[in-house]
Parts: C-alpha cells; sequence; structure tokens
C-alpha cells in the first residue's frame, strides 16, 4: 500500500483543474514525497498520467472507486 | 534533471473570437503550463478579443449556421434578436454546471502559470484596437515574424 504524504481533492473539478492543481500542489511538496490526487473528472483518468509523465513525476499507483480515480504520485528526490 | 534540458514548447495561433473558440487555446495553454512546458499564445483577428478588456467578459455563441448547439437551433429561428444572447447564457450555464472555468478564470491562470500572451500588431492596427484596450496579461504586440521566430523551435503548434 502506497502512502500520502499530501492530498489533493479535485472532486467535481473538470479539464484542466485536476492538473492545474496538482500542479500548484506539487510545486509545494518536498522532493520525494507522495500526493495522492482524487478527481472524479472520466478525462483524468489518461490526464493525470499524461500529465505526470510529462513532468518527470513517477505514477506510484491509480485506481477507480465509487466514481472516484485515486492516484499516488511521487516528486522526484 | 528536469531543469537541465530545454523544456517543451506550446505555440497557438488563436484567431476566432468566440466563447467556445477561446476555451481549447486557453485550456491547453494552461495545461502545457502544469506539464512544465513552455506556452505562448498569438491572438490574431477576432480572436484579439479575447484578450480585449472591453470585449473578454462578453465572448459569443452563435446558434446560426451552428448545427453543433447541445440544442440545435433552425437557422431561420437563430437569426433573430436575442438568440445569440440566449445560446452563450445556456452555454455558460453548463460550463458552470460541469465546473469548468470562465474565460477570465483560465486567463488568469494561465498568466500565473507563465503562458505568455501576445497581440497581433496587424490586427490591432485593423481594428483599430489602441494597446491600452488589451488586458494587461498580455507580454508583448508583435508581427507574423515576431510570432514565427518564438514558433520556430516549438514542439507543438496549433492554429485554432
Amino acid at each position: 500500500m502506497v502512502e500520502a504524504d499530501e492530498v489533493l481533492d479535485a472532486s467535481g473539478l473538470s479539464c484542466p483543474m485536476p492538473v492545474l492543481k496538482a500542479r500548484q500542489a506539487m510545486q509545494k511538496l518536498a522532493p520525494g514525497k507522495v500526493l495522492k490526487i482524487i478527481t472524479t473528472d472520466k478525462g483524468s483518468k489518461s490526464d493525470i498520467p499524461a500529465w505526470a509523465k510529462q513532468n518527470g513525476f513517477e505514477l506510484l499507483d491509480s485506481s477507480e472507486e465509487n466514481g472516484k480515480f485515486i492516484f499516488y504520485v511521487r516528486k522526484p528526490a | 534533471m528536469a531543469e537541465e534540458k530545454k523544456k517543451k514548447k506550446l505555440c497557438i495561433i488563436v484567431s476566432k473570437g468566440t466563447l467556445d473558440a477561446a476555451y481549447p487555446p486557453l485550456i491547453l495553454a494552461s495545461t502545457a503550463a502544469s506539464m512544465d512546458w513552455e506556452a505562448h499564445l498569438f491572438f490574431t483577428f477576432y480572436g484579439l478579443d479575447i484578450i480585449n478588456k472591453k470585449k473578454f467578459k462578453s465572448l459569443k455563441v452563435a446558434p446560426i449556421a451552428n448545427p453543433a448547439m447541445p440544442m440545435p437551433v433552425p437557422n431561420i429561428i437563430g437569426m433573430l434578436p436575442g438568440m445569440t444572447a440566449m445560446a452563450t447564457m445556456m452555454m455558460k450555464r453548463m460550463m458552470k454546471k460541469q465546473n469548468v472555468p470562465s474565460i477570465e478564470e483560465l486567463i488568469n491562470m494561465c498568466k500565473e502559470m507563465g503562458v505568455k500572451f501576445y497581440a497581433c500588431q496587424m490586427t490591432m492596427d485593423v481594428m483599430g484596437c489602441p494597446e491600452s484596450d488589451l488586458l494587461p496579461v498580455v507580454d508583448a504586440c508583435l508581427g507574423a515574424a515576431g510570432f514565427l521566430d518564438i514558433a520556430s523551435d516549438a514542439d507543438v503548434t496549433l492554429f485554432i
């Protein structure tokens, strides 16, 4: 099980807000730490992994429960 | 590390000033910035309205000759006074329901993340739009050569 250091709840937000909020949250995060991102926007299923890849962040895990998408992303150390 | 390599670069020519056409460039530019790309927007022709202080809050979507409206309006009705205002109101309401930010909010978010805004100098001259009518987010007024110079090493270039 991946442990999150910070949580960003972007539920209810539409494209492009989840990745914009994720960027802000990631900027505040210390290197090596893990951000948990929660979204409900169906586009974010592909957007968050693409956003992480382009930023060079490691996507540790992604899952779906009760209509929510959950991602764990690590900021490089 | 990522800092050492050249950032990816997105350049978009924004040529349309309707509400529906204003969204894609701003969404793409802010998303690019969120992925640590450089993003440059060149506003030309009617696209200039999007960065015009007096016009950017009243961009519209017209139902006439627009068969793709969520509720298609026959052209003969679409041409009646008030139909454009009604279609615009409907679209804004639908956007709000889905929590899509307004054009103003998107412009501000783009700016905060370092997206560059350029106004087309020729369009300003043709439309009689002085620099003082432009939003303060505008970084420079450029000609075609100026924009092409910026776009010459872009990774993604789009015309919208």
